[in-house]
């Protein structure tokens, strides 16, 4: 009774800000954002229409110092999904016709929203020369703290810039192999600014990588719900509904920024064994992989 | 979840068969201690340690140097006995082992199986295997499944020797240690990839490394040193191997095995004239078998292998009926046989036995140390699945290994283990459930287990896809 109460208070409460689903060209895409940031205050307290910087997020995540860098902490889901998303870009970038131990190597790697650095060492230990942004300087000293503590990664650490992705993007245009926002686009503003910015740092025949949270009711009951109050995976309050995207949107952001997208794959957690894997199912979360056309 | 519903009920047989059979308990460290403090004479760092060059041992080495990404690893392998020179000699070793397609596709991966192929090996096309106490039989032939051979005999020295030259043929990351006699290990506690393990040798020398792998057969003392529970019970059966000389000159392509109230007798082809013998039968009778005069001796097997056995009237009825309908129903009935071959000699002084067991590690993994091979499962050779149950583990635990390391994981991470574990004994254990279910049902000499047994392999036996499927899963 209380559940379908709680489902109904959430139901109620988007029900005013999702109008349609797939944004038409033309219209301005921030436009959803722009009403959830009036309609609710406290999240979007910074917001700016020039920035992907949402300071209330920003603020959440620094706060979370200490936790990032242990396997088993708040964190874990980000570590174990190290054991996907770093394949998932490995063969993003290369072909597995010859293995090796560093298949990345001179692949220049942006992880935008680095965090912690969690994305970012997986992927300096394949080979590759990442550089990682975040909005956060306290995460970025986190990262920057441990890139000296893995020895695999001695030889090949991975830069850290306290920035945000339109200024990185404004000094290095189609500089990278790869670009890689995994489970970021969640946490910004102006989403259309966000891709636009990623998109302008590759190169052309550059792959970019998203992975994130749907925007459904599955999304809305198991992401934020269920993995926050039941599970406590996720720590309350990382995500907000009205912030998520749907792979459509996502798709048509990125093709009307020059991008084909390649592939898109659901991805789910095992509640079990507590290990995620792609599959068909694309209500909960996905990942989306596109090339940048010349 | 399925594999841990298996493991319970496999558990609770084990629970009820304990009070029956004796059990053997190795948790007691007989000659190799558990150090607590290593020395310090640190003789070399390595990545991976494989302890026992057996054939599954000397398997994974070889398959760790061929191995794109593996070859980068620092890999010592730890052999106990000397490294003696092989001959090749006319005379067939006494000891053979049955390689399923798993196992070939596995050596030919290696660029083992050419090496086999050029010394010796015979394929099994037919397979017949036959009840003394009723008319059920089963046959399994090539042509049934896939047009492919259904196994491989193959001498164990001949495959350890081909593994061998290719793993030594070339300069690469396996560095092998002879007579090596293990003192000891130490292992990590937890799961943290910067505690090394240490092996201690008998002389004083201590390597270390990051992943240690078992491979030193069914009395492991790695296996020990995890201090994982191993359920273990001796069958108080013996197997009994031979050399034979056939009567007849034919092509020998067929694997015989004939259940009598003792255990099964199997005939392994070798080439025309030749066949290798292994008799499972109790050890008081083992022993006896082996004391023989060789003409005696052959006169007991063939007595064995024709002797009509006492049979019970109300069985012969109920499988004549069972063939007549299946008969009816246009399906095999089991009556298109074909004899076994009479023995006329043994190779001289080609007699052995060797004690069997059952045995089952709860766990193939702890932090830092993987099980593979007899060290983590043992099982009665009535199926010849033991040692293509090892190479199994090779084959998994390499792709496992090398995909982590793409990965770019450590070798030692939680994520690739855990698959192994959980891959092998999804497919390990069934099959060990399957070779003790037959073991049990046919050392009775009970008229309703032998109806129900006879009747049982008699529809098998008509249903082809039930036989197909029973093959390929040996063949995995």
């Amino acid at each position: 009774m209380s559940l379908w109460k709680l489902n109904k208070c959430i139901f109620d409460k988007s029900k005013t800000v999702v109008s349609s689903k797939v944004p038409q060209p033309g219209s301005k895409l921030s436009l959803r954002r722009n009403q959830t940031e009036v309609q609710n205050p406290p999240i979007g307290q910074s917001f700016n229409k020039d920035s992907t910087i949402d300071a209330a997020d920003v603020k959440f995540f620094s706060q979370r110092m200490k936790e990032w860098w242990n396997p088993n902490g708040e964190f874990r889901l980000l570590h174990s999904m190290n054991l996907i998303r770093v394949p998932f870009v490995r063969d993003g970038l290369v072909s597995a016709t010859k293995k090796d131990l560093h298949p990345l190597r001179d692949k220049k790697i942006l992880d935008v929203g680095c965090g912690g650095g969690i994305l970012s060492e997986g992927l300096a230990r394949l080979g590759a020369a990442v550089t990682g942004i975040d909005a956060s300087k306290e995460l970025i000293e986190i990262a920057e703290h441990h890139k000296h503590v893995d020895p695999k990664i001695a030889e090949n650490k991975p830069k850290y810039i306290h920035s945000t992705v339109e200024d990185h993007a404004k000094s290095t245009s189609n500089f990278y192999d790869g670009i890689v926002a995994s489970e970021v686009i969640e946490h910004v503003n102006n989403q259309e600014l966000f891709v636009k910015s990623c998109v302008h740092a590759l190169k052309p025949g550059g792959r970019i990588f998203f992975t994130t949270p749907n925007r459904t009711r599955w999304s809305q009951f198991f992401v934020i719900f269920f993995a926050e109050n039941v599970l406590k995976t996720i720590p309350q309050g990382a995500h907000q509904y009205e912030k998520f995207i749907t792979p459509n949107e996502l798709t048509f952001l990125l093709e009307r920024n020059n991008c084909h997208v390649e592939l898109t794959y659901g991805v789910t957690l095992n509640p079990v064994t507590g290990q995620w894997d792609f599959s068909q199912f694309q209500h909960l979360m996905y990942a989306i992989q596109a090339v940048k056309l010349s | 979840m399925l594999s841990n519903s298996v493991k319970r009920l496999f558990v609770r047989q084990i629970k009820s068969s304990i009070r029956t059979t004796s059990v053997r308990s190795l948790s007691a460290a007989d000659d190799v201690t558990i150090l607590t403090k290593p020395s310090e004479n640190i003789k070399g760092d390595y990545d991976v340690i494989i302890a026992g060059g057996g054939m599954v041992g000397c398997t994974l080495a070889c398959a760790m140097a061929k191995d794109s990404i593996l070859s980068n690893l620092k890999v010592l392998l730890l052999e106990g006995g000397p490294d003696k020179e092989y001959k090749w000699k006319p005379e067939y070793s006494n000891r053979v082992v049955a390689l399923n397609q798993n196992t070939k596709a596995l050596m030919t991966s290696l660029d083992v199986w050419k090496r086999v192929e050029k010394m010796r090996l015979q394929p099994v096309r037919y397979m017949q295997v036959w009840d003394a106490s009723s008319d059920a039989m089963i046959s399994f032939s090539s042509s049934e499944l896939l047009d492919d051979d259904v196994a491989y005999i193959v001498e164990n020295d001949i495959l350890l020797h081909a593994v061998n030259t290719e793993l030594t043929s070339t300069d690469n990351n396996v560095k092998i240690v002879y007579d090596a006699k293990i003192a000891g290990y130490q292992l990590p506690k937890q799961d943290n990839s910067t505690v090394k393990s240490y092996v201690q040798m008998s002389n004083g020398d201590t390597y270390t490394c990051q992943l240690l792998i078992g491979a030193d057969g069914a009395n492991s003392a790695v296996r020990r040193a995890m201090g994982v529970q191993y359920l273990s019970w001796n069958y108080d059966q013996m197997g009994v191997v031979a050399t034979l000389n056939l009567a007849e000159e034919y092509t020998n392509t067929t694997a015989w095995q004939r259940w009598i109230p003792t255990g099964p007798i199997a005939i392994l082809p070798l080439d025309s004239k030749r066949s290798s013998l292994v008799w499972s039968t109790w050890q008081d009778h083992a022993k006896q078998l082996l004391k023989l005069p060789e003409d005696q001796f052959v006169d007991a097997l063939n007595d064995a292998l024709w002797k009509q056995y006492p049979r019970s009237g109300s069985v012969e009825t109920v499988t004549s009926f069972v063939s007549s309908w299946l008969r009816r129903a246009g399906l095999p009935d089991g009556a298109a046989r074909q004899l076994p071959p009479s023995i006329r000699s043994i190779s001289p002084n080609s007699r052995a036995a060797f004690p069997l067991a059952f045995g089952h590690s709860t766990r193939y993994i702890a932090p830092g140390v993987v099980l593979i091979g007899d060290a983590a499962h043992r099982v009665h050779p009535l199926a010849g699945q033991g040692v293509n149950l090892g190479f199994g583990d090779v084959a998994d635990l390499t792709k496992f290994l090398s995909n982590a390391m793409y990965s770019g994981l450590d070798i030692t991470h939680t994520d690739w283990m855990s698959k192994y574990e959980s891959t092998r004994q999804r497919h390990n254990v069934p099959t060990q459930v399957m070779i003790e279910m037959l073991h049990r049902l046919y050392t009775v000499d009970l008229m309703p287990v032998v109806l129900a047994r006879s009747v049982g392999v008699q529809i098998t036996n008509a249903l082809q896809p039930l036989k197909k499927m029973i093959l390929s899963h040996a063949a995995t």
